[in-house]
């Protein structure tokens, strides 16, 4: 019993050390990304590459003081980023990294993700009520009317996918994808997914709830040191989560590229990593090109061509699947 | 017709890869900033910087206290008290000039006739406190000597456009 807890104690260290170790350098890599595609070289000086960057900054945010304004519903204020970074962390108990690889391996391991990113909207809104302050309160409506709007059109995403696995776990999703990854037949569904992933994680273009120029920052206003610090690590840590994501149900997420099996050598966690990464670089590659949304264009995208686009290809999967009789049977 | 192709446009999303092809080829150009502490850009001769007096070879300082930097000093940053020296020549008593008041205008060495009171090279003289940005008579002449060499260079270069 007791040898088993610490078993599943040691499972959740494995994954979440490296996790936020991959946190720290997805900030890294965002900002050097974006400063390539601007011809500037970004942060160089800490460390080699500036590869000790992001551990300065977490150091300077440590060591600042933490302010909570008079007016803010203590409480609430402080859980708000203490959840938003559990949210981003607790996502990956069912992300299979390799052939069963996984922490818990359960059979609605998609419902589960689609359940804690549901509930990431939380910590934001929370955050910006809490803040009792103009800005934080605007940049928190703006964030949880954004959120559920994307998640509409994310969920017909998914429910095409698991129309052509016939399962909720993902270990099952990725198997599926032995023959062709989804990427391929779905090509649409992963386009809108992709970009719902971007609003779903307030990237730019999506960034409206903490648009700068306008709410100054949004939700994170009012928020200093270390709470700062973890509404950072959590934002960072869906960012990874939805590219991840991304691999498991459009790249074939642990599978190898085929390529006549030559490269079946390397070990699936890589592949998988190796796909997470491609997206997440992505992910910084649309920041450093596009600008931001106004926000009755966000929400058009949302609900006019999103919703209907990802209803019409639902439809039309579905019927395409049936008609052909291809209809995935599991026992 | 038109509807259609913009509508194709639209859902193809061809502008959105257009611009992403083009950052991702703009990420293979040569970057436009320099590694600034290591690596420095380089400076006109006519570069206004910090201030200093200069003083001729043979140790004498230039300044004759004509007054005229001060008195053209349009931010009034400059602070002259002269009086003749022991030789009977005329001299500063106090050179005092004010950076935090400053505009760097480069009137003052245009105004002096003796090249005495320069702005050189220097731009990075930031301090931690303001009253070290209240420069006097010896830190002048102290930058003069630091900053001679490469001051008489840029006049050289400066000296066929006046």
């Amino acid at each position: 019993m007791f040898l088993e807890l610490l078993i599943i104690l040691a499972k959740i260290f494995a994954i979440i050390l490296p996790l936020l170790l991959a946190v720290a350098f997805t900030t890294l890599l965002d900002r050097k990304v974006w400063a390539m595609m601007q011809l500037r070289k970004g942060p160089n000086v800490v460390g080699p590459f500036g590869l000790l960057q992001p551990f300065a900054d977490g150091l300077k945010l440590l060591f600042k003081e933490t302010i909570i304004p008079a007016g803010a519903n203590k409480g609430v204020f402080l859980i708000a980023p203490v959840l938003t970074f559990t949210l981003a962390l607790i996502a990956w108990a069912v992300i299979p990294f390799g052939d069963g690889i996984v922490l818990a391996d359960i059979n609605v391991g998609i419902l589960y993700l689609f359940a804690i990113s549901s509930l990431g909207v939380y910590g934001i809104i929370m955050g910006g009520w809490a803040s009792n302050s103009k800005y934080p309160f605007l940049g928190g409506l703006r964030s949880a009317a954004q959120m559920v709007s994307y998640e509409v059109s994310i969920g017909f995403v998914m429910v095409t996918v698991l129309l052509c696995v016939g399962s909720l776990n993902l270990n099952d999703i990725v198997k599926a994808q032995e023959t062709v990854w989804f990427a391929i037949p779905l090509f649409p569904m992963f386009v809108v997914f992709f970009i719902s992933a971007l609003a779903e994680t307030n990237r730019p273009p999506f960034d409206l709830p903490e648009a700068e120029s306008e709410l100054v920052a949004g939700f994170q206003i009012e928020y200093s040191s270390i709470s700062f610090a973890l509404f950072m690590l959590g934002e960072y840590g869906n960012i990874i989560l939805m590219s991840a994501m991304t691999s498991l149900l459009f790249l074939g997420g642990w599978q190898p590229i085929s390529l006549f099996g030559l490269l079946d050598w390397i070990p699936g966690p890589i592949w998988f990593f190796a796909k997470t990464f491609l997206v997440l670089f992505t992910f910084c590659w649309v920041k450093a090109t596009v600008p931001r949304y106004r926000y009755d264009q966000l929400m058009r995208l949302g609900w006019k061509v999103f919703l209907p686009f990802s209803l019409f290809w639902l439809v039309l999967t579905a019927g395409f699947l049936v008609t052909f009789d291809l209809l995935p049977v599991k026992g | 017709m038109a509807f259609l192709d913009r509508t194709a446009r639209a859902f193809l999303l061809t502008e959105l890869v257009k611009g992403m092809a083009l950052t991702f080829r703009y990420s293979f150009k040569k970057k436009a900033t320099i590694n600034y502490p290591y690596e420095k850009g380089r400076l006109s001769p006519r570069f206004r910087g910090e201030h200093a007096l200069r003083r001729y070879a043979n140790g004498e300082e230039r300044c004759i206290a004509c007054k005229l930097c001060e008195a053209i000093c349009p931010a009034q940053a400059i602070t002259i008290e002269a009086e003749p020296r022991a030789d009977g020549s005329r001299r500063t008593t106090r050179y005092d000039i004010d950076m935090t008041k400053c505009i760097y205008c480069g009137f003052c060495q245009e105004a002096c006739p003796v090249d005495a009171i320069v702005e050189g090279p220097n731009f990075e003289f930031a301090t931690e406190t303001r009253e070290e940005l209240m420069y006097n008579k010896d830190k002048l002449l102290a930058n003069g000597e630091r900053w001679e060499r490469e001051i008489a260079a840029n006049l050289a270069a400066d000296a066929p456009y006046r």
